[in-house]
């Protein structure tokens, strides 16, 4: 499994296709906490649970004022119908063309399959990767650990 | 850092608020987080039960709801309903009615439902319509996300999560070797 991109590092920039006519940039969201989702591919079982999952935790990460991007190497007409089908309320970007150039800037790329790892990062505010992980593909990783990293970006309470 | 991927522990750990069956002191707790409408979990409902027949009274099981309400539209008031019953101590009735009949889970079935286990329909009515048990639904939810649950249905063993299959043969031999003398 690779490694992906560790806490500490500012997180590398892009700018990619969430619909045909529009981008998303990374830098678009500084200020605030960004969950990066990648996956390997729109439509297979584990992803749809995972994508689903978050679906239904948006709330959560809305408490923090986080944004939550998926990336996977899917064309965005693919994105936009596995987003329509399963009602997801978060953008999905193409890492499409050059195919994966930001699952390998992250360090998830699997050349073996040509998709991306099923890896999670928590930027803050700043840019700067706080907490990865990444998942055997076929693993579920949940939402423990994405919320447990925002937590800990939370100041303190001085009290 | 970069943490591993170690599961973390059921949270809160099983306790009086809890829907359970069998005794406090067996041996072994199998917890469920379900969703009334996933088909996954109405396959595992028959494989609880057998589970549950096969180590009888040192088996507790507890069910915690976890509505995925966008792609189960029915799932959240479903949960609420089952939460109704049990404000009238009948959770678990709710609970096996509303799993045997997965594809008829609308607000009106769910009242023939209450009716068939003899709760006070008025009441049943009341609540469902003011959402008096979203709360705890919703509690059992972020519980569930804070323990790691990945998808419907998740268990935990003695409050660690189970990632293998939930198939009956895979299930009992996860239960069988916590029994075992380590």
């Amino acid at each position: 499994m690779a490694s992906p991109l560790s806490a500490g590092t500012p997180a590398p920039e892009f700018s990619l296709h969430s619909t045909p006519d529009q981008s998303v940039a990374l830098g678009d969201f500084r200020g605030r906490p960004v969950i990066l989702a990648f996956y390997p591919a729109d439509w297979s079982p584990v992803c749809s649970d995972q994508m689903a999952l978050y679906n239904e935790i948006l709330l959560e990460f809305n408490r923090f004022g986080a944004e939550l991007l998926g990336i996977s190497v899917d064309g965005i007409w693919c994105h936009l119908a596995f987003a329509h089908d399963r009602k997801l309320r978060f953008p999905l970007l193409a890492d499409f063309e050059p195919k994966g150039a930001v699952a390998r800037q992250y360090n998830v790329y699997r050349d073996h399959e040509g998709t991306s790892e099923r890896a999670l990062f928590v930027l803050d505010g700043g840019g700067v990767i706080r907490w990865s992980y990444c998942s055997p593909v076929g693993v579920n990783p949940g939402a423990d650990g994405i919320l447990r990293a925002l937590e800990a970006l939370q100041p303190k309470p001085n009290r | 850092m970069t943490t591993s991927g170690e599961a973390p522990a059921l949270s809160p750990p099983v306790g009086a608020r809890d829907h359970a069956q069998g005794p406090a002191s067996a041996p072994l707790t199998l917890v469920e987080y379900g969703d009334f409408e996933c088909p996954h979990c109405g396959r595992a409902h028959p494989v609880v039960k057998g589970v549950q027949k096969h180590f009888g009274a040192r088996l507790r099981f507890v069910f915690r709801n976890f509505p995925m309400a966008t792609i189960h539209p029915h799932a959240e008031r479903a949960a609420e309903a089952a939460e109704a019953a049990a404000s009238h101590g009948r959770f678990w009735e709710m609970h096996d009615t509303l799993f045997e009949h997965q594809g008829a889970l609308d607000d009106r079935h769910l009242e023939t439902y209450a009716e068939a286990i003899g709760l006070d329909r008025e009441r049943f009515l009341r609540e469902l319509r003011d959402g008096a048990h979203a709360g705890r639904v919703r509690e059992d939810f972020l519980g569930g996300i804070r323990s790691g649950v990945n998808g419907t249905p998740t268990f935990f063993i003695n409050g660690r999560r189970h990632d293998a299959s939930w198939d009956a043969a895979t299930l009992t031999a996860a239960l069988e070797a916590e029994l075992a003398p380590r």
